[in-house]
């Protein structure tokens, strides 16, 4: 018997078997799309300066970050406002292993980022894991407010265990940039740091990404989106909730260690208070902005988010009633954190789907011009 | 001995704060089986009321004047980004009030500007002597009021027929429907409450002491008093409230005792008591076990 993998020419959505269907990139279009991004963002650092390039980098890190929420509150509907815990842990984990263990706070000098990196995600890993149980027992909204009690203790403890965290207000600085004594975050006479920053952080947004992706749709995956739709329904099915609400815990919070270790590598210093409740909502923004349950979707809504002080800024020239003195009343601040709940508030009733969902619109719009459906 | 009674006392006037603010939560998930992250918002709006209109009114004007017009504000809330919301995902409603919570409490930071700010209460930190025991006038006060504000409203739901229409909302929306109630009416009342009793929360919060935009994390304390009391239970946001509140005091007394675990460690006393109470009982100590059918 044969098996017809491909679909026939002018048919990209007939799909014959399973594994085309849910292959990584289903369709021709996609595959050209996606090489297309790729080359641009291959080429993009000769383009743009290095301030918008740094911006960019942290675009992609938050992106990573994203992403992790994306999978555990997207994906497998587990509401969690204490991404920001995890970040702190993957951040203060890769600080201590690369840190000047002649320093004022705690180093143990290992450089390299192919130990510092994994070994922030692994350490917020077991972190999740260690959480998972109280996922496991409790529900919804009981969830996100432990979640957010998780913030409030861990906020705790990095502001006061200052040996590791240097302190309120002092910090501590962030893990070198370094592979097997090559530095990445350094201006060479081809290459500026800038340069180096965004395509080191682009490429493993990539190999995250694509990772995610695959994840998503393999039978994890599969497991997850049942268990958000209808956990006792999935359980009745053979979904072993206890196990796989774990596996989504630890794989968010692994992603979220090592978006929390590159994090701060940008500006190269890491404070206590950073790893607020304000931080988690700005990634439960970036998932629900972008699109819960899809990885393009939380990548959109990453880059939106980081970008939007920068947005609103660009915005000032044109609307002189915002002040960018922090002293005057309306001030670029405040209308940054309006927009954040106003941005939210509008997407959830308007656009359940986000960005996600704007494109779809558009896309499925042009698809079938000069019709409306 | 004098130090744990002292600690005690304390603890139930600050207990009495998150008590009102518990209530607050609890009145609004039981109507629309929501968590309102926006009482943070509603909290700050109404302390930040008092202290304008204490000046030129006083006081015992400024509060209930305050009380009404976040209620106000609570009912402007359910209308405009609850109401349009009936019928989806309670974790969906729950993060929009969220995005309510940051966007009113920018406003609100306005208002509040650079300058210190207090609510002009006539309890100040002035104290009464039994005996030994130092007691502040502003936890009496605070739990007085809550006293009063607790027992009206268990008699509101008792013996009024608005009460008995949110009782029956809350148990089965649909039957109470079916029955003529009207259940919009149901939650625009529970968020005018919450907001009230927030505003009155917020107030007492803050007597005898100057506040500034942080004073909202204090109202986050609320949401661990719900959880331990149950989301679903007045009294067990009463007696979670002055629980939390007692416990915190408490280490707050002893924590110099302990000095491995930090310094104000009893900020997050609440949110440890909490997670330890729903390791054993997942529903709270007061809350409905949920059944679901499938």
């Amino acid at each position: 018997m044969t098996v017809a993998t491909k679909a026939p020419r002018g048919r990209p959505l007939l799909f014959t078997s399973y594994p085309s269907e849910m292959s990584l990139f289903p369709t021709t279009t996609r595959k050209v799309a996606f090489g297309l991004l790729l080359a641009v963002t291959a080429i993009l650092p000769f383009m743009l300066a290095d301030a918008e390039l740094q911006l960019l980098a942290t675009c992609c890190i938050a992106a990573i970050g994203a992403i992790g929420l994306g999978l555990v509150t997207g994906y497998a509907g587990q509401v969690s406002l204490g991404h920001a815990f995890f970040l702190g842990i993957g951040a203060y984990t890769a600080s201590v292993i690369s840190g000047d263990p002649d320093g004022r706070t705690v180093g143990l000098g290992v450089t390299n980022i192919l130990v510092w990196l994994p070994a922030a995600g692994l350490v917020a890993g077991l972190f999740g894991v260690i959480v998972a149980p109280l996922a496991t027992r409790l529900r919804g909204l009981y969830l996100a407010i432990v979640t957010l009690g998780l913030v409030f203790i861990g906020q705790h403890i990095f502001n006061e265990w200052s040996s590791v965290t240097g302190g309120v207000g002092v910090g501590r600085p962030a893990p070198t940039l370094e592979i097997f004594g090559y530095s990445l975050f350094t201006t060479t006479a081809s290459v500026t740091r800038d340069q180096k920053l965004f395509w080191l952080m682009a490429a493993l947004l990539l190999v995250f990404a694509l990772a995610a992706r695959n994840l998503a749709r393999s039978r994890v995956g599969r497991a997850f989106t049942a268990i958000r739709d209808r956990d006792i329904a999935a359980g009745v099915i053979g979904v072993n909730l206890a196990r796989y609400k774990t596996i989504a815990f630890a794989v968010s919070s692994f992603y979220a260690g090592c978006a929390g270790a590159l994090l701060f590598t940008v500006t190269g210093y890491i404070e206590p208070t950073s790893f607020s409740l304000l931080l988690s909502v700005q990634y439960i923004a970036m998932v629900l902005i972008g699109g819960a349950g899809t990885i393009s979707g939380a990548i959109a809504g990453a880059f939106f988010i980081t970008l939007l002080p920068r947005i609103i800024r660009e915005l000032q020239a044109f609307l002189p009633f915002i002040s960018t003195d922090a002293n005057e009343v309306p001030n670029v601040l405040q209308v940054e954190s309006i927009l954040y709940g106003v941005l939210i508030i509008v997407f959830l009733i308007f656009e359940p789907r986000g960005l996600f969902g704007l494109w779809v619109r558009a896309r499925n719009y042009w698809k079938s011009w000069p019709f409306s459906y | 001995m004098i130090a744990l009674l002292e600690g005690i006392v304390r603890g139930l006037g600050v207990g009495s704060v998150y008590a009102l603010l518990a209530l607050g939560f609890v009145i609004i998930y039981k109507a629309t089986r929501v968590i309102s992250f926006a009482q943070p918002a509603l909290m700050l709006a109404g302390v930040v009321l008092v202290s304008h209109l204490a000046g030129p009114l006083g006081f015992w004007v400024a509060l209930p004047l305050a009380a009404l017009l976040t209620a106000v504000l609570a009912l402007g809330i359910e209308r405009g980004a609850v109401r349009p919301m009936v019928g989806r995902p309670a974790f969906v409603v729950a993060i929009i009030t969220l995005g309510v919570d940051v966007a009113i409490r920018v406003v609100v930071n306005i208002f509040i500007g650079l300058d210190v700010r207090n609510v002009h209460d006539p309890w100040g930190l002035d104290s009464w002597r039994i005996g030994a025991l130092q007691v502040q006038q502003r936890h009496v006060a605070a739990f007085l009021a809550t006293a009063l504000l607790v027992a009206a409203l268990f008699a509101f739901f008792r013996f009024t027929r608005m009460g008995l229409a949110m009782r029956a909302a809350a148990d089965d929306q649909e039957a109470a429907l079916a029955q003529g109630v009207s259940v919009g009416a149901v939650f625009a009342l529970s968020w005018a409450l919450a907001g009230a009793l927030a505003a009155v929360g917020g107030t007492f919060a803050t007597a005898g002491v100057s506040f500034d935009g942080n004073l909202w994390l204090t109202a986050l304390v609320a949401l661990p008093v719900i959880i331990l009391g149950g989301l679903d239970s007045l009294p067990g946001a009463v007696l979670g409230g002055l629980g939390v509140g007692v416990a915190q005091e408490l280490v707050a007394t002893y924590q110099n005792d302990m000095p491995w675990l930090g310094g104000n460690v009893s900020v997050i006393t609440p949110y440890v008591l909490m997670l330890l109470v729903l390791l054993v009982r997942p529903y709270g100590l007061f809350g409905t076990r949920e059944v679901e059918r499938v």
